[in-house]
């Protein structure tokens, strides 16, 4: 299970990485192999705000769906529309081309919840069995 | 009651190949291995293999068997030749279902029960006070394995590997015969919608039965875990007890009226419930649905009439890998045509009503 160590992490399996005043939110490895194939997501519409810590969309996999939640507060500026026609992208690359959406951040400082780094949410999932 | 997770003579090669187990009915059992779209798609397309041997195996043997199974179950078991198989439901005085089964008759005197899992002990307890009379109810669940091999190539592959002539086997039929060089009993039988074979045998002898069925193809039959069973039952209409199936369900309310054999002489259990239910007419309906948005409809979602009132409950849902949308069977009381909404988390989203099954792969 991959965990890269530039990202951030949420107890919810959400990365964040932050570059310049974008934070980039996708779901981590471990997410989807719990979820299995995902077959749809709703996210945030671009322009709305977000609040860290609160539902923002919703992640439908063949046997389950998930609340998908915004890790920092800011507001969407992009979303992956790729997802759309190819949910599949999650699954197969959920740090790369199966990210979800990105938030601008003032001043490159994420506001809110106080992110994982990588050996806290490696120990996180594997305490999680 | 203890908590103790059983594993199935099969576990070193669902951890041979990385399986993503999960707890089901007291088993640690294959969720899925990679992907449980591809897994669903192989059986469709070719063939994959299950691991089913968390299933209940109970003997119903010696000269008053027959009769026995009769009074038992709401099917007509005596009446089976050997060498073939039934779908049928074992329900309670009132007439609600305790488990569905499927009955195998093996030998004139020798019937092979198979029930669900998470309702083994109890259709285990009920064979055995419901039977008497020159029957011996057996549980066989332990010294039993059960691998299936499902999809359109099955029978070729299978072939491969066994001694006994699979074509002119009819659906639900079964035989003796070896697959490996080891005993088994091969039947025609699934839960997938696909032509396809279940394979009991002894649990020692599981791993290399399973091995040479995996082999049996240049490339390999895949595996295919519990995630893509229950998404190709779902297309094929199939009931799953604990969803459609319950003890406050009757089987006519299931659609499956025609498993209630009350032309059969003699009593049985259940029968005075069961011919007053017949009589009267469900009171609600299991419809299918397909989904209009690409919200899924779940297990225990609320049913909405045009007007937004609530007229019954999604069962099970998923979404379709053969038909590409959310699929749903529900419980409906009243008109069973629609158009129906489901509350998908608080939103209403528009389904229609289609006929069951969902996807025949006659057609």
């Amino acid at each position: 299970m991959s965990v890269p160590a530039e990202l951030r992490y949420t107890q919810e399996h959400e990365w964040v990485a932050i570059e310049g005043d974008t934070a980039t939110i996708g779901i981590t490895d471990y997410a989807t192999q719990q979820l299995g194939d995902v077959v749809y997501v709703s996210l945030p519409e671009v322009g709305a705000a977000v609040t860290a810590g609160e539902p923002c969309g919703e992640v439908e996999s063949t046997k389950s769906v998930s609340e998908l939640y915004a890790p920092v507060d800011g507001e969407v500026v992009e979303v992956n529309e790729e997802l759309d026609d190819d949910p599949g992208l999650i699954n197969a690359e959920p740090y790369g081309l199966g990210w979800m959406f990105r938030v601008r951040v003032p001043d490159g400082h994420s506001t809110g919840l106080v992110l994982l780094s990588p050996t806290e949410y490696d120990t996180l999932t594997k305490s999680a069995g | 009651m203890t908590s103790t997770v059983r594993d199935t003579p099969l576990l070193n090669v669902h951890e041979r190949l990385g399986a993503t187990m999960t707890e089901f009915a007291g088993w640690r059992m294959p969720l899925r291995y990679g992907s449980e779209t591809a897994e669903h798609n192989a059986v469709r397309t070719g063939a994959a293999l299950f691991d089913l041997s968390h299933m209940g195996e109970i003997a119903v043997t010696g000269p008053g068997a027959g009769d026995a199974l009769d009074y038992a179950v709401c099917g007509w078991p005596s009446k089976l030749a050997v060498g073939r198989a039934r779908y049928t439901m074992i329900c309670a005085p009132d007439g609600g279902i305790l488990d569905d089964l499927i009955i195998y008759r093996q030998a004139p005197e020798r019937f092979l029960v198979v029930a669900n899992a998470a309702n083994a002990a109890v259709v285990l307890g009920e064979l055995r006070s419901r039977c008497s009379g020159g029957a011996l109810v057996t549980d066989e669940s332990a010294v039993t394995g059960l691998i299936s091999i499902q999809g359109p190539n099955g029978l070729g592959f299978l072939a491969r590997v066994t001694d006994i002539a699979l074509a002119p086997m009819a659906y639900y039929a079964g035989a003796y015969g070896r697959v490996a060089g080891r005993e088994a009993w091969i039947a025609r039988t699934g839960y997938t919608g696909e032509d396809g074979f279940e394979i009991f045998c002894a649990p020692g002898d599981c791993e290399p039965v399973w091995d040479a069925l995996a082999g049996s193809a240049a490339g390999g039959v895949p595996a295919a875990g519990l995630a893509a069973r229950d998404t190709l039952r779902l297309e094929a209409g199939m009931p799953l007890y604990g969803n459609e199936l319950g003890p406050d369900v009757t089987p006519y309310e299931a659609g499956l009226g025609r498993v209630v054999r009350l032309d059969k002489p003699g009593d049985f259990v259940g029968r005075e419930a069961l011919a007053a239910r017949a009589a009267q007419g469900p009171r609600r309906t299991l419809i299918g649905l397909l989904g209009l948005s690409r919200r899924v409809p779940r297990h225990g979602y609320a049913v909405l009439s045009d007007a937004g009132e609530r007229v019954g409950v999604v069962t099970s849902g998923a979404p379709s890998p053969t038909l590409g949308r959310p699929i749903a069977m529900a419980y409906v009381a009243g008109p069973a045509n629609g158009p129906f909404g489901i509350d998908v988390r608080g939103k209403t989203e528009p389904a229609e009503v289609t006929g069951l099954p969902f996807y025949d792969r006659r057609k």
